[in-house]
C-alpha cells in the first residue's frame, strides 16, 4: 500500500511540476502587465502540437525538439503580446483579459483546423526504465519532467536576478511608471516575459503530451485553469509562490484521486480556486491579507450614449418576430427559438456583467442549473412542465446566488477567475452527483414543452413560448434598470467606494442582480433541457459562457436590447454562412477581439 | 544663451479638461528652478509632459538644443533627464543597491556606473548603510534620498523632481534642500515642483508661480520671495481668498 502512495506522490510532484511550468509564465505576465492571460493554455497546446509535427515530420532528437518548442511558443507569445495587450494600452484592465480570451478561441480553433480534433500520440523519446524506490518506481520521464522544472526555476531565478532585463522585468512588475522614468521600455520588457512565459507553457505542453503519451486541442482550457488556479494559490504576480502554489495543486489532485477516483480531480483544484479566493485572495505567501489596493477594479464599460430605439420600433419588431412563424420555413424557426433562448442568457449576463460591472465566466452554469432543475422536477418529481420552468428559474436564482455570494467582496479580474472556477465546480457536480443527475449518462426524456396541456413541442410552439417569455423577461428588466434599483446598481459598477458611503450595501445589491440573472438563465436553460430533450453536464459548457460574453459586449454592455441583438446576430449569421459553420469559434474569437479593440461599447452602445 | 529645457505653447488637456494654456518656461542651464503652485494648477501634468508620461494637444518641448515633444519616457530619460517622481516611487521589493543600479539603467558603461555609484554614496552616506535593505522598510526621508541618488545614477544633465519634500518631517526637508543644492553644485540643473513656496525658493535661482494652467509670475527666487503676491498667496501674509497652499 505504502508503495501506491509513494506513485501518488510521484505523480502528484510530476504534475505539479508541468503546472509549475505553465503557473510561473502566469505569474510573471500579471506581474508587469497586470493580466491574467487567458490564452496561455492555448500556447502550451502550440508547444504540444509544436513537438508532435517536429518529432513525426522531422524527426528530431529530444534537445532539438525542446528548441523547436521553444522557440515556436515564444514566437506566439510575442505575438499574444502585440494583439492583445499592447494596443489595449489605456483601456479598462479586464480589455487585456477579454482580448486573450479571443486570442485563446482563435488559436484553438486554428490549432484545430490544422491537426483536426483527434488526440494525437506524441512519440516517446525518453527510455521506458523505471527504478523500484521504496515498494513504488520511478520513471526517466519522471525525472526528465522533475529536471526541466528546476533547471527552468533556477535559470528563470538567475535571470531575474543577474541580467539587466531580468531587472527591468522585476522593476516594471513593481512599479512600471518607475520602470519607464529609469529609462526602462516597458513594451520590450512585456514582450520579453511574453517569449519566455510562453515557451515555458510550449515545453509544459509537450511534456504533459509524453506523459500522458496523447495530445488533443481540447486540452487548452482545462491548462489555463489549471495555470491559474497554481497562480491564486501561490498569490497573482508571485513568481515563487507560483511554484510553490503548482506543487500543492499537483499533490492535492494526486491524492484525491487516490482517494476518490478520477472524476473528482478536476473538483479538487477549483474548489481549491475558490477557498482561496474567499479566504485568501492574496495568495498563501502573502504577507498582507487585505486585496491588493486598485489595481484589477474597473469595468470593462466604455463610456457612451445608448443607441436610443424608439418604442414603436420595438414594437414593431417584436411583431415582425412574432409573425415569422406565418412563412413557414422551420429550419428558420429553429434557429430563432434558439436565439431567443441565447438572448434570455445574454440579458441575464448583460445585467450582471454590464449593469452591476461583474463579468462573469461561469454564466452556463446557471443554465446547467435551470435546465437539470426544470428536467428533474418535471421527470422524478411529476410536476406539469408549465410549473417546472418558472420553479427552474427560481431555484437557478437561489442557488446561483448562492454560489457567487463567497465571491462577492471579490473585484475586477478575480470575480472573473472565481465565476469561471464555480462554473466548472457546478459542471464537476452534475457530472459526480450521481444519486440526482445520473451522471456522465445525462438526463434524457425530458417531456417535451407544454402549458397546461397545450402541447409546445412544435418548432412553431417553442418559438413563440420563447419569444413570450423573452419580451416579459427583457420587459422587467428594463423597468427594473429604470428604477432605484437600477441606478444603485450602476453606481455599485462605476464606484463602489462611494456607493458604500452612501450607504449602500454592494452585496445585498449585487445579490439582487445575481438573482434576477439567475432567473432569467435558469428559464432560458429549464426551455432549453425540455426543447432538446438530453441534456448532460457537457451541454452547457464553458464555451457558452465565452459566447455568452461575445454576445453581451456586440450588443454593448448593460443594453437589453443589446442584449437580443448579440445573441441573434452571433446565433443566426453562422448559419446564414452554412459555409462557415467550420469556423465558427474562429469567428466568435475574431468578432471579440475585433469589438474589444474597436468598439468597446458594442453596436448598440452601453447603458 | 539657450535654456537646457523649453516648453514652449503648451496647451495639454485630461481627458475633456484643459489642464494647460499656451504655457512657456524655461529652465536656463546650470540653475535651480521651481515651479510653485497650488493643488490642480497643473503642476504635476507639466513634469509629465516633460518626461514624455503626457503628451500635450499643442506646443512643444526642447532639451538640450533637440525637441523631445512626443518621446516615449524611455528615450527623454536616455537624452539625460533623471526623475524623482512624485511620492518617490522607488522598487519596494529590490535592494538600495538595486533601486541605485537601475537608476543607471539606461547606461552600459560599467566602470563609470562604478565610479558614479561610489561618487552619488559619498553624497548620501546614510544610503551605504543600507545597501542591502529593501527599499520599501526604510524610512520616508531615506527613500527620498534614495529617489534622488536613483535619479542621479543616470548621469543626467537636468534633474526634475515632483514635490520632493513632501510627506517628510521638517528635519529631513532641510537635509533634502541641502542635497538638491549639493547636487546642483555638481554641475547637474534641477527642475523642482513644489507647493512649499518658501523653502523652493529659499533655494531656487529662478522661480515660476503656476495658477489654473497659466504662469501668473515669474522671475529671480529672491525677487519672488519679496512680492507681496507671492507673500499672500503662498507665505501665509495677509490672508487673502484662494490661497491654497497655506
Amino acid at each position: 500500500m505504502s508503495g501506491a502512495w509513494f506513485d501518488y506522490t510521484v505523480n502528484g510532484f510530476v504534475i505539479g511540476n508541468i503546472y509549475a511550468l505553465l503557473a510561473v509564465g502566469l505569474a510573471l505576465i500579471y506581474g508587469v502587465a497586470n493580466l491574467v492571460n487567458f490564452a496561455h493554455g492555448s500556447v502550451y497546446v502550440v508547444g504540444a502540437y509544436t513537438g508532435w509535427a517536429a518529432i513525426t515530420y522531422l524527426d528530431t532528437p529530444l534537445p532539438v525538439t525542446l528548441l523547436c518548442v521553444i522557440a515556436v511558443s515564444a514566437l506566439v507569445g510575442v505575438g499574444i503580446e502585440r494583439i492583445g495587450l499592447r494596443p489595449l494600452h489605456g483601456s479598462s484592465r479586464i480589455a487585456p483579459l477579454l482580448a486573450t480570451i479571443g486570442i485563446a478561441l482563435v488559436l484553438d480553433q486554428v490549432l484545430q483546423l490544422l491537426f483536426t480534433p483527434d488526440p494525437r500520440a506524441v512519440p516517446m523519446q525518453v527510455p521506458e526504465w523505471r527504478v523500484a524506490i521504496g515498494g513504488g518506481t520511478i520513471g526517466a520521464l519522471d525525472l526528465l519532467i522533475a529536471g526541466i522544472g528546476m533547471i527552468s526555476a533556477v535559470v528563470l531565478y538567475s535571470f531575474l536576478r543577474f541580467t539587466k532585463l531580468g531587472w527591468a522585468v522585476r522593476a516594471t512588475a513593481q512599479d512600471s511608471d518607475a520602470a519607464q522614468q529609469m529609462g526602462v521600455d516597458v513594451n520590450r520588457v512585456n514582450m520579453a516575459v511574453f517569449a519566455i512565459a510562453s515557451a515555458l507553457s510550449g515545453v509544459s505542453g509537450v511534456l504533459v503530451g509524453m506523459y500522458y503519451n496523447q495530445i488533443s486541442t481540447a486540452m487548452s482550457f482545462e491548462a489555463t485553469l489549471k495555470g491559474i488556479v497554481a497562480l491564486i494559490i501561490g498569490g497573482l504576480g508571485n513568481v515563487p509562490g507560483a511554484i510553490a502554489g503548482s506543487l500543492i495543486l499537483g499533490l492535492t489532485e494526486s491524492y484525491g484521486i487516490a482517494l476518490f477516483g478520477t472524476s473528482y480531480r478536476n473538483l479538487f483544484a477549483f474548489v481549491l480556486l475558490i477557498a482561496m479566493l474567499v479566504w485568501r485572495p492574496n495568495g498563501l505567501f502573502a504577507a498582507r491579507r487585505s486585496l491588493p489596493p486598485e489595481p484589477m477594479t474597473g469595468t470593462f464599460i466604455a463610456r457612451s450614449r445608448p443607441v436610443a430605439v424608439p418604442r414603436w420600433a420595438v414594437a414593431a419588431m417584436i411583431a415582425v418576430a412574432a409573425l415569422l412563424p406565418l412563412l413557414d420555413q422551420p429550419y428558420l424557426l429553429q434557429i430563432g427559438a434558439n436565439s431567443l433562448m441565447y438572448a434570455m442568457l445574454a440579458l441575464s449576463l448583460t445585467l450582471v456583467a454590464g449593469t452591476v460591472g461583474q463579468v462573469s465566466l461561469g454564466h452556463a452554469a446557471l443554465l446547467a442549473i435551470g435546465g437539470y432543475a426544470s428536467g428533474l422536477l418535471a421527470m422524478d418529481a411529476g410536476w406539469p412542465v408549465a410549473l417546472a420552468i418558472p420553479a427552474a428559474g427560481l431555484v437557478t436564482a437561489a442557488l446561483g446566488t448562492l454560489l457567487v455570494f463567497p465571491a462577492f467582496r471579490l473585484t475586477g479580474h478575480y470575480v472573473s477567475i472565481a465565476t469561471l472556477g464555480i462554473g466548472e465546480i457546478v459542471a464537476l457536480v452534475i457530472l459526480n452527483w450521481t444519486g440526482l443527475t445520473r451522471g456522465a449518462i445525462g438526463l434524457g426524456g425530458i417531456p417535451p414543452l407544454e402549458v397546461f396541456g397545450i402541447d409546445l413541442g412544435s418548432v412553431e410552439g417553442t418559438y413563440w413560448l420563447c419569444l413570450a417569455v423573452l419580451v416579459l423577461l427583457a420587459l422587467l428588466q428594463l423597468r427594473l434598470l429604470r428604477s432605484h434599483l437600477g441606478r444603485t446598481w450602476r453606481a455599485i459598477r462605476d464606484d463602489p467606494v462611494a456607493a458604500r458611503s452612501y450607504g449602500v450595501s454592494g452585496d445585498r445589491y449585487k445579490a439582487l442582480a445575481f438573482g434576477f440573472g439567475g432567473f432569467a438563465a435558469g428559464i432560458s436553460g429549464a426551455i432549453t433541457a425540455h426543447a432538446y430533450s438530453y441534456i448532460n453536464h457537457e451541454t452547457f459548457g464553458a464555451s457558452i459562457s465565452i459566447l455568452a460574453l461575445t454576445m453581451v459586449i456586440l450588443g454593448g454592455l448593460g443594453n437589453v436590447l443589446g442584449a437580443v441583438l448579440g445573441a441573434t446576430l452571433l446565433i443566426a449569421l453562422p448559419e446564414a454562412f452554412r459555409f462557415l459553420a467550420e469556423y465558427r469559434i474562429l469567428i466568435y474569437g475574431i468578432v471579440l477581439l475585433l469589438l474589444i479593440r474597436f468598439r468597446p461599447q458594442g453596436l448598440m452602445g452601453t447603458v | 544663451m539657450s535654456a537646457l529645457l523649453r516648453l514652449e505653447g503648451i496647451n495639454s488637456f485630461y481627458g475633456p479638461v484643459q489642464v494647460h494654456f499656451d504655457l512657456n518656461l524655461a529652465v536656463e542651464a546650470g540653475q535651480i528652478v521651481c515651479l510653485l503652485g497650488g493643488n490642480a494648477s497643473g503642476k504635476s501634468t507639466t513634469m509629465k509632459t516633460v518626461l514624455g508620461l503626457q503628451r500635450p494637444g499643442s506646443g512643444r518641448v526642447w532639451f538640450d538644443g533637440a525637441e523631445i515633444t512626443g518621446l516615449p519616457t524611455p528615450q527623454v530619460i536616455r537624452r539625460g533627464i533623471g526623475s524623482v517622481p512624485e511620492a518617490r516611487r522607488l522598487f519596494p521589493a529590490m535592494t538600495v543597491r538595486e533601486n541605485l543600479l537601475m537608476g543607471a539603467y539606461a547606461r552600459s558603461d560599467r566602470a563609470a556606473i562604478a565610479a558614479d555609484e561610489e561618487r552619488v554614496l559619498g553624497l548620501f552616506p546614510r544610503l551605504r548603510e543600507r545597501l542591502g535593505q529593501r527599499a520599501g522598510t526604510m524610512s520616508g526621508g531615506e527613500q527620498q534620498m534614495l529617489a534622488m541618488a536613483r535619479a542621479l545614477m543616470g548621469r543626467p544633465k537636468l534633474i526634475c523632481m515632483d514635490e520632493p519634500t513632501m510627506g517628510l518631517s521638517p528635519l529631513f526637508v532641510d537635509r533634502v534642500l541641502e542635497l538638491i543644492q549639493a547636487i546642483n553644485r555638481e554641475g547637474v540643473t534641477v527642475f523642482m515642483v513644489e507647493q512649499n513656496a518658501s523653502l523652493a525658493l529659499g533655494i531656487a535661482h529662478y522661480g515660476y508661480v503656476l495658477q489654473t494652467g497659466r504662469i501668473a509670475l515669474q522671475g529671480p527666487a529672491g525677487e519672488l520671495l519679496r512680492d507681496p503676491r507671492i507673500r499672500d498667496a503662498y507665505l501665509g501674509g495677509t490672508a487673502r481668498d484662494g490661497g491654497d497652499a497655506g
